[in-house]
């Protein structure tokens, strides 16, 4: 009844606390399953899948925003729905949540993420920063003065994926010419139709140096 | 003269977003980001036959599915009062949502399952499973044109824009000389706002519903709800506060709006439902696929002597949608003979919605290339020949234009795009690899104002609070707002707080219809001067000479208070509040339409250039420039209107070159839902702009001298793209999008 082989496979390559758990609390239901009775009427009501829901937890352990967080996840969460519908960081955006629209871009390790596109676990041990993280308290990343100075934006729901995605442009070094920057940005979609101004953000804040 | 217009470096500089700085920083909270407790979720199950009969749904696994609270369908809906009501207005029939075991559409939503968590939600979704009695769709236009209807709405109103139509003689076109007598295609169009539809519902009381929720106008979502569930009016809270686009789609209450409130009846918790983005193409709205016949004919000079334009276009099977296809053939031109006619094809579709520039943006595709092609046939530039049938008034109703810049609009475009580099002939300039051409299309757009009011809250310090229900989906309300009081007051733009989308704000209509800054402009004015009235009288009893001040000459200026005609009698602000302890005051303002659209026709007017280089082995289409010249009134806010009108070019190249929603007949499933198939202009598309304003005042729709924008910026854009495409290859695409296919 219960899928060992899968939910081992599942767990390779997790870390090693989280396969301890498992197997704890896997031994508890193979006790449960082994009573033939209790089998059947466990099977019939469906209680599988509540005892699974218990067990289908796994520990993440991630940084973001400089804030660490120890967590219990279901494995199919996303790290988007981990930032807003579990911790209330909602500034990163829900567009598509099929990677086709950037507005969930956040920086893992530095590097600019889909979030929805990655599950929250595969981030265990990462640094995460999302657009919450970008200013330094009160005083706003150039990046973000710039995308006010130059109008980046109308609704403001592109903005956070935009900026977050900005930063990195220059980071990456894909930010030398306006042909480059359309290019290197033409993975986050602003319905508005803010493109020209976004452009012309970057380029200032490139040609500052200021990041 | 002064330089009156704005063009791109005159407005850079001008005004940021008053709320730029919450939406820079993730601050600002979206539908579904609003935070409520015992907050559950609820996800969507989709009929997946086009028409048919849902013969068994089994929800018994979904049920027991970890984490899953209720599953709801037709079969245990705790019901829609409104639905067993009679005499329903039978023009705008919503779908009824769970009513009954009909399905009209793919995709109509049947069930719906609430989890504790989003994810289980969502696996909940996946295990209902439905049977149906399937029977044939339709869903294509062509095919099904002798399916044609006039809508219920021309019988109506037969003086109104879907009514048949003749000034003059019907056909004259075929007495003329020069002729054209084509037929072109606008294929369905979504409005993809990048934030999804969301809705968060809560049963305060038996009879008392609080919604957060995506709309374009708190109050009429409010109103309709309260209609819907037979709630008194004031029992329904809608908050919108901060709106991800909308473009249209978000102008009406649908169906995952009345299923999360019936599915927060059942769990008795509020329930949130976001739509996947990939119903965002068939759940709230489009613009529909329109097939146009027009016909056209001229003299040799030019002079147009007739103009038929026949409409026909999607609407559903429960409902019928309609737009203003023709208006632009019956009034932007000075034409003795136009005969209109608007048919409608209900198919197994969802009901369209207005999506920018509803209905003239593809009129304006197929009048304004017919006459692209006409001038073609004379051998006559198409500014000219334009020029030539200029309507010094409104040809349709018949009186004086309220104002029009049209003929600044195509001198200062001409200009600034450089059209004298354009080649007559067609495919006669070569780039490398590239075809170059130009196009020039116009664009219109009735100039409307409502009824509205605000509220004022002036404090002792000097700064002011202002409240309407108004939405703000993305051109910058609040700033605008900010930006009239700040004139009309002296006060700082810093001191002005601007709230809005709360229906228990302030009277307002919906964002749409370019018609916000008319009429929710007009109210903050009138509350501005009602608000200096009264600090006037309170002046008045420490110097009497302020018992004369008008409200044209007080301004607020630093602490103090002053009449500029009175230069000696300021006074300071926080000592009006002293005599009877006043914490702030309190002023309301209300302002109206009057009989004004009596005497003039109020339109708002653009012209649009385009700059297009085609692909001679490809046929890939690349924007290098674009000029828009916008004859909008007064300007009220120089940097929000530039990106708001670049934000048209941007639409207006998707709608030309790449989007559309194309359903697979045989199913009725739409097949290109995903931005992987549904295409959007991204960065690399889209060029710098040159966005340019007349800037003339209006001197009769509203005090600031302003017109609308939101929807002529997108109006006109596709024909001028066809039209620049034409002129680069010598090949006239009728049918878009103008994809790489249709050159080579
Ligand atoms: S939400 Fe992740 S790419 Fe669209
Ligand atoms: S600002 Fe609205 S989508 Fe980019």
């Amino acid at each position: 009844m219960i899928e060992n082989k899968t939910r081992e496979k599942e767990d390779e390559g997790m870390a090693s606390n989280s396969r301890r758990d498992f197997l704890k609390k896997s031994s508890v239901i193979t006790a449960i399953a082994l009573t033939p009775v209790a089998a059947v009427k466990a099977s019939d009501l469906k209680l599988d899948e509540r005892l699974s829901e218990a067990i289908e937890q796994m520990s993440l352990s991630i940084e973001i925003n400089g804030q660490q967080y120890n967590l219990k996840v279901e494995p199919r969460l996303t790290l988007l729905d981990l930032l807003r519908e579990r911790l209330k960081l909602t500034g990163t955006k829900k567009g598509c949540d099929q990677g086709q629209c950037g507005a969930c871009t956040v920086h893992v390790d530095g590097v600019r993420t889909n979030s929805c596109l990655s599950l929250a676990v595969m981030n265990d041990g990462a640094k995460v920063t999302t657009i919450e993280g970008l200013a330094n308290g009160h005083e706003l990343h150039p990046m973000q003065e710039a995308f006010i100075k130059h109008d980046g934006f109308q609704c403001g729901y592109c903005t956070p994926g935009q900026i977050m995605s900005a930063v990195a442009c220059i980071h990456e070094g894909h930010a030398n010419s306006e042909t480059e920057i359309r290019e290197f940005m033409s993975g986050n979609i602003c319905r508005c139709g803010a493109y020209a101004n976004i452009v012309n953000a970057i380029r200032e804040v490139k040609a500052g140096g200021k990041v | 003269m002064s330089k009156k217009h704005l063009e791109n470096a005159d407005m850079e500089l001008a005004m940021s977003r008053v709320d730029g700085r919450v939406k820079v920083t993730g601050a600002a909270k979206y539908t579904a980001e609003v935070q409520l407790p015992e907050l559950t979720y609820g996800v969507l199950v989709e009929s997946t036959v086009g028409q048919g009969v849902i013969t068994s749904i089994d929800t018994k696994k979904a049920e027991w599915a970890p984490g899953v609270i209720a599953v709801i369908s037709h079969l245990n809906t705790p019901g829609v009062p409104e639905y067993k009501l009679q005499n329903q207005d039978v023009i705008q029939k919503q779908l009824r949502v769970f009513n009954d075991a009909n399905v009209y559409f793919n995709g109509q939503p049947i069930a719906v399952v609430v989890a504790d968590t989003l994810e289980r939600a969502q696996y909940g979704a996946s295990l209902v499973k439905v049977t149906y009695s399937k029977e044939k769709s339709f869903s294509n236009l062509k095919d099904n044109i002798a399916r044609a209807i006039v809508p219920k709405k021309a019988k109506a109103d037969p003086k109104g824009m879907t009514s048949d139509f003749i000034r003059g003689r019907a056909e004259a076109y075929k007495d003329a000389e020069f002729q054209v007598n084509e037929e072109y295609i606008q294929p369905s169009e979504a409005h993809h706002p990048m934030e999804l539809h969301s809705i968060i519902a809560t049963w305060d009381a038996e009879d008392k519903l609080t919604l957060v929720d995506k709309t374009q106008g708190s109050q009429q979502t409010a109103a309709s709800i309260a209609k819907s569930f037979q709630l008194p009016a004031e029992n329904v809270k809608v908050l919108s506060t901060y709106v991800g686009g909308a473009f249209g789609s978000a102008l009406r209450v649908w169906p995952h709006e009345i299923v999360a409130i019936l599915a927060a009846k059942k769990v008795q918790k509020p329930v949130k439902l976001v739509l996947h983005r990939n119903q965002m193409s068939y759940m709230v709205g489009y613009r529909p696929y329109t097939l146009q016949k027009v016909a056209i004919g001229a003299s040799k000079d030019g002079k147009i002597l007739g103009l038929s334009h026949e409409s026909y276009g999607k609407t559903s099977m429960y409902e019928e949608f309609t737009e203003n296809v023709l208006i632009m053939s019956r009034m932007m031109y000075d034409i003795p003979n136009v005969d209109t006619k608007y048919r409608i094809v209900p198919l197994n579709v969802s009901t369209p919605a207005p999506m920018r520039g509803p209905g003239e943006a593809t009129g304006s595709f197929a009048l304004e290339c017919a006459i692209d092609e006409l001038s073609y046939k004379l051998k006559m530039d198409p500014i000219e020949l334009r020029l030539v049938n200029y309507a010094a008034q409104d040809p349709d109703k018949k009186i004086p234009w309220s104002s029009n810049f049209l003929k600044e609009c195509y001198q200062l475009g001409a200009d600034k795009i450089g059209w004298n580099k354009r080649k007559a002939e067609p495919d006669s300039i070569q780039d490398g690899e590239w075809k170059v051409g130009y196009g020039v299309a116009t664009g219109t757009f009735g100039a409307f104002r409502n009824a509205a009011s605000v509220k004022a809250t002036f404090k002792p310090d000097g700064t002011l609070l202002l409240q309407s229900a108004i939405a703000d989906i993305g051109p910058g309300t609040a700033t605008s707002m900010t930006a009239i009081a700040a004139k009309n007051l002296g006060i700082q733009p810093e001191n002005i707080a601007f709230q809005l989308g709360n229906s228990t704000f302030p009277k307002a209509p919906m964002q749409g219809g370019s018609n916000t800054v008319a009429t929710v402009g007009s109210a903050v004015v009138a509350t501005c001067d009602n608000l200096k009235v009264e600090l006037a009288k309170r002046a008045a009893k420490q110097k009497p000479e302020w018992n004369n001040a008008i409200p044209k000459n007080i301004s607020i200026v630093g602490t103090q208070l002053v009449n500029s005609d009175e230069p000696s009698s300021k006074v300071e602000i926080a000592s009006l509040f002293k005599e009877d302890n006043l914490s702030e005051l309190v002023i309301k303002g209300d302002a109206a339409p009057g009989e004004e659209s009596k005497k003039y026709s109020f339109y708002s007017f653009s012209v649009h250039f385009i700059e297009a280089h085609v692909h001679e082995l490809t046929g890939v289409v690349r924007i290098k420039n674009a000029v828009s010249v916008i004859d909008c009134g007064t300007v009220v806010s120089p940097k929000t209107a530039r990106s708001q009108s670049m934000g048209g070019i941007v639409g207006g190249i998707g709608m030309a070159l790449m989007e559309d929603v194309v359903i697979d007949d045989r199913t009725g499933r739409t097949v290109t839902a995903s931005f992987g198939d549904y295409h959007v202009p991204v960065q690399a598309d889209i060029p710098q702009m040159e966005m340019m304003f007349v800037n003339e005042k209006d001197p009769y729709l509203n005090p600031m001298g302003s017109k609308g924008l939101g929807e002529i910026v997108i109006i006109g854009v596709a024909p001028a793209v066809a039209n620049a495409v034409y002129n680069a290859t010598g090949k006239r695409v009728r049918h878009l999008p103008i994809t790489p296919d249709k050159l080579i």
